[in-house]
Order: structure tokens, then sequence, then C-alpha cells
């Protein structure tokens, strides 16, 4: 992880891959054509997934949350390189996810208060 | 020459507390604010949509095969920049400037459809919201009896071309001639109880809706309804990212960054990365906007 060519001491910029690193980046490319096509497949499947009667409305946008977050996951693991970063980015990410998180809440919490003065 | 003394620190290399080059942060931290940016509207959207009044939150009113078309489009895109990207560590440059050609290309095309296409044929497209007390009056347009034996929620609202224009402005008009969406031409069909797939033609009825029995009427745009503000506003931004993505994308084709190539191949393949990043960042939030408008 640490030494991931991309962040570590990197060779003299004149220099091209070393090759170990050359194919470091060849089989990452293989891994982002995998996810590009997933990521695809993904939308066919919530495009048919919503014209399923799943019982109720609430199902289906459950259904449709649930495949968006493991699409979302894959871009920012896969595509954003999160999979394998810095100790500094994911403490940013873990805090923007906390707050980001209680902006969602403050909706919810709001429509199912009941306290009327 | 100055430049030597303002070289701008660890832009390739690691900075020793972090463990980073900067750019790598800066893009990050910038990021963490969009996430709150969207994330303030995306609240606004759960807001208004819980507590919409029955038959207030329309489905089927954008067109699904051509949102589906833009998604795998945007995330074709979002492909091809990581591979312009592997391309520079690789030292390609003639690929990675086809590979970002073929990015940019993407972005507008995104754009063009939702600009060219999309919104203008929301724009042309109305609606009139039918009084409480003359609902009954419009049943065979709404099929509120049919629609209630199915445990559905009402339908409130009668759409399609407006036939007289003139009479959103001209108040001696009584009426709006409407030729309406199929929906609206056969209420009580089961076929039109869920939204389609594939976009229906109009039907050939036109309906006269009286102005008296109207509650708000209006073409579909920002003012037509929460689902349509929340709509452009949410797209709109959207929008706006993905011209500022592309804008990026075009400078990065120019000579001057082919220049930077030359004089250090690390430090462009870094800025390619975070621009990288911002793109990436900008399909995943398409991620939900297209479910949460398009098909819920």
């Amino acid at each position: 992880m640490s030494n991931h060519p991309a962040h570590g001491p990197s060779s003299p910029s004149e220099i091209g891959p070393t090759p170990e690193e050359a194919a470091h980046y060849r089989r990452h490319a293989r891994l982002y054509l995998v996810v590009g096509a997933v990521l695809l497949a993904g939308t066919a499947l919530t495009v048919a997934a919503s014209y399923i009667n799943f019982g109720s409305m609430a199902a289906n946008i459950k259904v449709a949350l649930l495949i968006a977050t493991v699409k979302a996951s894959l871009v920012a693991l896969v595509f954003m390189h999160l999979k394998e970063e810095k100790k500094p980015i994911y403490q940013v990410v873990g805090v923007t996810a906390l707050f980001a998180a209680g902006l969602i809440l403050l909706s919810v919490l709001a429509f199912f208060d009941h306290i009327y003065l | 020459m100055m430049t030597s003394d303002m070289e701008i620190p660890y832009a390739v290399k690691a900075r020793p507390d972090t463990g980073l080059w900067n750019a790598k942060v800066g893009i990050w931290l910038f990021l963490a604010s969009e996430v709150m940016l969207f994330g303030g509207l995306f609240s606004g959207y759960i807001f208004l949509r819980l507590g919409a009044a029955p038959g207030h939150w329309p489905r089927g009113l954008l067109n699904v095969p051509v949102g589906t078309m833009n998604t795998a489009i945007l995330i074709s895109s979002s492909v091809s920049v990581v591979f312009a990207w592997a391309s520079l560590k690789l030292r390609q440059f003639r690929a990675y400037q086809l590979y970002m050609l073929f990015t940019i290309v993407c972005g507008v095309l995104f754009l063009t459809v939702k600009l060219g296409y999309e919104y203008p044929a929301k724009f042309n497209h109305f609606g009139a919201y039918i009084r409480q007390s003359a609902l009954p009056k419009y049943e065979a347009y709404l099929g509120n009896a049919h629609l209630a034996a199915r445990g559905l929620e009402p339908r409130i609202e009668i759409t399609g071309h407006l036939e007289n224009r003139e009479a959103l402005t001209n108040p001696r008009i009584a009426d709006y001639e409407i030729q309406v969406d199929e929906t609206n031409a056969d209420p009580s069909s089961p076929e039109n109880d869920r939204p389609h797939f594939w976009q229906r033609p109009l039907s050939d009825k036109v309906v006269k809706v009286a102005k008296e029995d109207v509650e708000f009427a209006s073409m579909f745009v920002p003012r037509h309804s929460s689902f349509f503000a929340t709509y452009f506003t949410i797209t709109g931004l959207h929008g706006l990212h993905v011209l500022a993505g592309v804008l990026v994308f075009c400078y990065y084709l120019l000579p001057v960054s082919a220049a930077l190539y030359r004089k250090d191949p690390e430090h462009f393949a870094n800025r390619v990365e975070v621009a990288g990043l911002f793109w990436h960042f900008v399909d995943l939030v398409w991620i939900f906007v297209f479910p949460i408008f398009y098909l819920l």
C-alpha cells in the first residue's frame, strides 16, 4: 500500500516508469475497465428494478438507493483511489461523511418531529 | 527569471508531515466542501418529498431512456479520465491526448443532451393542478375512483401540450386547451398506474380546463412544483460542474500543458489526477441524481 508508485518517492521525472510500475498501471487499467462495466450494468439494474413492484414505494426507494450506494462506493474506492490512500485523506473523508450524514438526518428528524408549539 | 524561486513546493514530492503532494490534500478538502454543498440540496429534496401532500410528488415526467444514456456517457468518461492519467504514468502522451479528448466529448455530449433536449422538452410541457372542489368534474381525465380502488395516490394534475399558450398571460381567456398526455386521456387504464420506460407520445385528445377550476398551472419550469424546483436546481448545479470539468480538461490539451508534460511529466500527471478526482465526484453525484429524479 505505502509503496504505491503514485504516492511514494517518485523516480526522477525525466525517466519513465520502471517495469514494475508499468505493470502496476496496466493491472490498474484492467481493473478500471471491469469497474466501468460493472457501473454500466448497475445502471441497467437500477432502471430495471424501478419497474418492478417491490410492494411499496418505500421498498423501491430502498432498492434503488442500495444499488446507487454500491455504485458510488466503487467510484470512490477504485476510480478515486480511496482503497489505497494516506491517512490525512481518510480523516478528511471521514469527518465529511459524518457531517453529511448529519445534514441528511436533520431533514428526516425535522419531518418526524411532532412537537408543535 | 524568478520562476525557480517561485516554484510551488511539494507538487510532486510528498510533504513529510502529510505523506502526500499538496494538490491531493487540496482537492480532497475542496471535495469535502462539495459534499456539503450537494448534501444540503439532497437534504432539501428529502424534506420536500417527505412533506409533499398526496399526488403532489409527480413520477414519470422525465425521459428515462435519455437519462439512462446520459448516465452511461458520464460513466464512460470516468473510465476514460483514469485511462488518461494512467497513460501519463506510462509516458504515453499520444494515448493520453486521445483519452482526454474522448472525456471532453462525453462531457459536451452530456451537456448537449441536457440543455439541447431535456430542459427544452420540459419548458414546452404544461400542467394544471385541479382545485379540490373541481376534481369530480374532471374525473374522466383523472381516474381517481380507479386509483383509490387500487390504493394508489390520487391524480390531481392534467398535463400535456398547451394549445393556446396565450392563455398563460391573457386573463380574458377562460380556458386552457390542453392536448393531454396518455395518462390523462385514459386515466383508468391499469396501463397508466405506473410510469413507463419509453416516453409515450401525446394522445390526440384536447381537453378544455376552465381557469376557475385550476389551483395552479404553469409550464414544467422550477415554479411548477417542488419536484421541478429541486430537479432544475440540483441538475443545473451538477451541469455547471460538468462544464467546469470540461473547461479544465480543455486546458490540459493546450500546448501549455504539453510543455509542462515535457518539463515535468509527474507534475502534469498529478494535475490530471486531481482534475480526475473532481470528475469522478461529479459522476458520483449523478449516480444518486439519476434514480431519485428519473426513476423513483
